[in-house]
């Protein structure tokens, strides 16, 4: 069974998906069990992969027994395995955390909840163990569509953010399919390394610089980046709880991914840092991302919409590293998309458990929070910490080696940018510290103190929080094991 | 010099005309304010990239990718005589993903309408604002 | 805006008019979209799979993956729809509507009255006015059987010409939402209700999954349909070309029911009654 981990990984949750579907008409309560069980299978599977990759290097699989260029391979080398690992165990540790919230918000639809959870996880695999380029693009419209509905039904605005997001995502992804359509038109291949194989014999046509071009701005609109983010902070802000604290960490990450997948493996480093002289303009438009991303975070009074545009200097932070396209700048990108991953879900878990045991997640609400939910709040001292860049947790190391590595490229601009995002986050969640720890709680009328509430959340939320925590500092304390045996013989030796 | 030009223009005809579509229906999401014409902006776009991949997929002088005579000689199949069914195959795929794209858009535009019963953008941004 | 969208749209335009005059004619037999892998299917397709059509043997087989995602976006589609429009709220039901058919007249019975449900006579409707028409009746009940027939057969036979699961599949779903135009949704309803349709759809996308998990439980990789072939009892070619077959009658029921549930849910806003 161990040959097949690579098809499974992705089929499971489909599987799954399928049968909660038809478990929906006649035995909703079975729907979070198969669920889980699929989820925990598919977590077990990436982890066996990346144990196999560790051990014995790359391998692929080739589904329908037909050969690649034929047919469609699945190729798991040293990146897709860390990333996949790290994704999968965030959306299981996401759904046990969330569950009890989402049955509540969802009532009766919650086991349909449950089936485009699954569809979603099932795409976001599959988007990162897949070495053939049209399947990418199959793989990357199941996530959307089932994340459309999954935002659609959220607060208030969902459904209109919901669709706005619809209308860049699907310019988006047809941007990369017709990127995809004019490489095959040039190479005849769909086959990520045929490609690959190919490219350097007919660098020199129109058609390869376009389609370069057209594949990373539909990509750049995925992933939401600066100027191209507008659906992202509404669409985040607007979803409900459970659905953010998976979308967020998921999507533009996965996206990230499939950029340095693309800018690396199918288009050679020579080709994507040195030819078009598009990766110094793209380094300062991710310092720009950063920039604003950080200063409209400042502006926010509202928690999950503050968190919204710290994602958007996040994305800055990889696009940066990645197109300075220096080793260790690389290596700073690639870890930061797993430590990213890790920290988002934390994050998010938390704000998800305030805005659903008080109420709301304006500011003021969390007066006292410390007192009221010292657990939940605890959890988001370290992801905020983590946010900031304090060792041990992991956000330190990924922003120590792109900070490294923007220093030996001589690159002030995105140096200057992430100590000025690191400055503007310590801002933020110290500010909310503050709020939470000593500003007085509302008083109510006449004077008298209102009586201070504790709204813990239940042990079955606050578990997979906690673990989600301490995967921060694990993450943080096994950077040097990831860096030198995963990231190391990931990154090709054509990067200086 | 014209003679380039009309070469270049009737050579690549599909391209020029499917670029065209392209553009119409980008500057159709972009620039219309009723969610419903930006729908259709959206699906005219999908089709356009549907008619840039089939036009790969043509030969001059080809037939249908379908085998007719099952002879036992099945060597003598000649690539150049049936047209590469490859594109077709994945349009299959771009279809059905438009249809889904487009039944959801749908089904979000009703909930935007049952919500504030208006389809037209600055109404909306209008409302939103007044909360 | 619009000076935003017209300046967008004309870059855009112009970054893909500069990449056109290097790419190969239209219609150019040398291309190497036409000499570097399509060749392979073409010459190799009917010995491998044993069916004649090309496009058929690359979509359930050679990149039946992809095909069994795109069944799976479908489906996603369907369960998203349902999850955005369904109305789970309780139906207000404060009086009922009967045809009297003979007459035409429309009665409405109050909470408490004498429901005559199920008679000859009298036929229930959801709204004040649901048109009603002998001819359009008559005519769509002749044409309906010629229609389903034949997407049976375009299913069926889409080893051999033009045709499939997604082919046949629309084709039967579009008869179906054409009973509902002819009729009412009420009495399509009745033959296919929405949890039926949805478990039917749930039920297609399984047949493909199952068959390639079976294959791989048969010792192949995932949908490789030659490790059937002990199964079937027949040599791994043959295997290939029911291994096709199976796949598609999974996506004709899947593309069928999510079609007609599509059409539930976007024709009356997810009440399930006559709407719109």
């Amino acid at each position: 069974m161990s040959v097949h981990y690579p098809a499974l990984v992705v089929v499971m949750p489909v599987v799954a998906a399928l049968i909660i579907a038809i478990l929906a008409w006649v035995h909703p309560s079975r729907a979070l069990p198969v669920a889980v069980a699929a989820l925990a299978a598919a977590a077990g599977a990436a982890a066996m992969m990346l144990v196999r990759v560790l051990a014995h290097g790359p391998f692929a699989y080739h589904l329908g027994g037909w050969p690649p260029p034929v047919g469609i391979a699945y190729e798991i080398d040293h990146l897709n395995a860390l990333v996949l690992a790290v994704m999968a165990a965030v959306a299981l540790i996401n759904l046990l955390a969330v569950w009890p919230q989402a049955e509540q918000r969802f009532a009766e639809r919650t086991v349909f909840f449950y089936a485009l959870y699954l569809l979603f996880c099932a795409g976001t695999f599959g988007i990162l163990v897949t070495g053939d380029a049209f399947n990418l693009f199959v793989l990357l419209e199941i996530t959307s569509i089932s994340g459309y509905a999954l935002i659609g039904l959220g607060r208030r605005d969902a459904a209109l953010a919901s669709l706005n997001y619809v209308f860049m995502g699907t310019i988006g992804a047809s941007l990369y399919l017709l990127g995809i359509g004019y490489l095959y038109l040039v190479t005849g291949s769909l086959n990520m390394a045929d490609m690959a194989a190919i490219l350097p014999r007919i660098q020199d046509s129109r058609v390869v610089t376009a389609a370069f071009i057209i594949c990373m701005t539909g990509l750049f609109m995925k992933m939401a980046l600066f100027p191209l983010h507008g659906w992202l902070p509404n669409a985040y802000s607007q979803a409900a709880g459970p659905v953010c604290s998976l979308i967020a960490p998921l999507t533009t990450k996965t996206m990230i991914y499939v950029m340095v997948r693309i800018g690396l493996y199918v288009f050679s480093p020579q080709f994507t840092f040195g030819r078009l002289d598009l990766a110094r303009a793209m380094v300062w438009l991710a310092v720009m991302a950063i920039v604003f991303g950080s200063l409209t975070a400042l502006a926010q009074t509202n928690l999950r919409r503050m968190l919204c545009y710290v994602v958007v200097a996040e994305v800055g932070y990889m696009v940066g590293g990645f197109w300075l396209g220096t080793r260790t700048a690389m290596t700073g990108a690639i870890l930061h998309i797993v430590n990213d991953a890790a920290m988002t879900l934390c994050v998010f878990l938390v704000v998800g458990t305030i805005g659903h045991q008080l109420k709301s997640d304006t500011f003021d609400t969390l007066r006292g929070a410390f007192r009221r939910m010292p657990w939940t709040m605890a959890v988001m001292v370290v992801a905020g910490l983590s946010l900031i860049g304090v060792p041990p947790t992991c956000g330190f190391f990924s922003k120590w080696y792109l900070l490294g590595g923007a220093l030996a490229a001589g690159h002030w601009g995105l140096a200057g940018a992430l100590v000025f995002s690191s400055l503007v986050n310590t801002l933020l969640f110290f500010r909310i510290f503050e709020i939470a720890y000593f500003e007085p709680v509302n008083t109510g009328n006449y004077g008298h103190a209102a009586p201070l509430r504790y709204a813990e959340a239940p042990p079955a939320m606050l578990a997979p929080m906690i673990a989600a925590a301490m995967g921060l500092i694990v993450l943080g304390l096994l950077t040097g094991e990831i860096v030198t045996r995963l990231i190391a013989p990931a990154i090709p030796a054509a990067i200086p | 010099m014209w003679d380039d030009f009309v070469r270049l223009a009737v050579a690549k005809a599909n391209y020029w005309i499917y670029i065209v579509l392209m553009c119409i229906g980008l500057w159709g999401m972009i620039v219309k304010g009723n969610l419903v014409k930006k729908i259709i902006g959206m699906n005219i776009l999908q089709t356009a990239i549907i008619l840039f991949y089939v036009s790969i997929a043509s030969k001059a002088g080809a037939t249908l990718p379908i085998i007719t005579h099952h002879g036992p000689g099945t060597d003598s199949i000649q690539a150049v005589g049936h047209i590469n069914p490859l594109p077709h195959v994945l349009m299959l795929t771009a279809i059905v993903v438009a249809v889904a794209t487009l039944g959801v858009a749908l089904a979000l535009a009703m909930r935007i309408h049952r919500d504030y019963g208006t389809l037209e953008e600055d109404e909306l941004l209008a409302m939103m604002r007044e909360k | 805006m619009r000076r935003l969208g017209l300046i967008t749209a004309v870059l855009f335009g112009g970054l893909l008019a500069y990449a056109t005059p290097d790419f190969p004619d239209w219609g150019d037999p040398r291309s190497p979209a036409s000499t570097h892998v399509s060749p392979y299917y073409i010459q190799n397709s009917l010995a491998d799979t044993a069916v004649p059509n090309i496009v058929t043997a690359v979509l359930a087989d050679y990149r039946g993956y992809d095909t069994m995602f795109e069944t799976t976006v479908i489906f996603a589609a369907g369960l998203a729809c349902l999850f955005l429009l369904r109305n789970f709220g309780p139906r207000a039901v404060e009086s009922r509507l009967y045809r009297h058919r003979p007459t035409g007249i429309t009665l409405r019975i109050e909470q408490g009255g004498d429901l005559p449900e199920n008679s000859a006579e009298f036929e229930r409707i959801d709204s004040q006015w649901v048109p009603y028409d002998l001819i359009i009746r008559c005519a769509g009940r002749l044409v309906l059987p010629f229609i389903q027939l034949f997407a049976l057969y375009v299913v069926a036979h889409g080893h051999h010409s033009p045709g499939g699961g997604f082919q046949g599949g629309v084709i039967f779903g579009a008869a179906l939402i054409f009973y509902a135009l002819s009729h009412d949704l009420r009495s399509t309803l009745g033959h296919l209700p929405e949890a039926r349709s949805l478990i039917v759809a749930a039920v297609g996308v399984l047949i493909y999954v199952g068959t390639g998990v079976l294959c791989l439980l048969l010792g192949g990789a995932f949908l490789d349909y030659a490790a059937l072939a002990g199964l079937l009892g027949v040599d791994p070619v043959m295997a290939r070309s029911h291994g096709i077959l199976m796949v598609e009658i999974g996506v004709a029921l899947a593309v069928t029911t999510v079609m007609v549930s599509l059409y539930y849910y976007l024709a009356t806003a997810g009440r399930l009654d006559e709407g719109l």
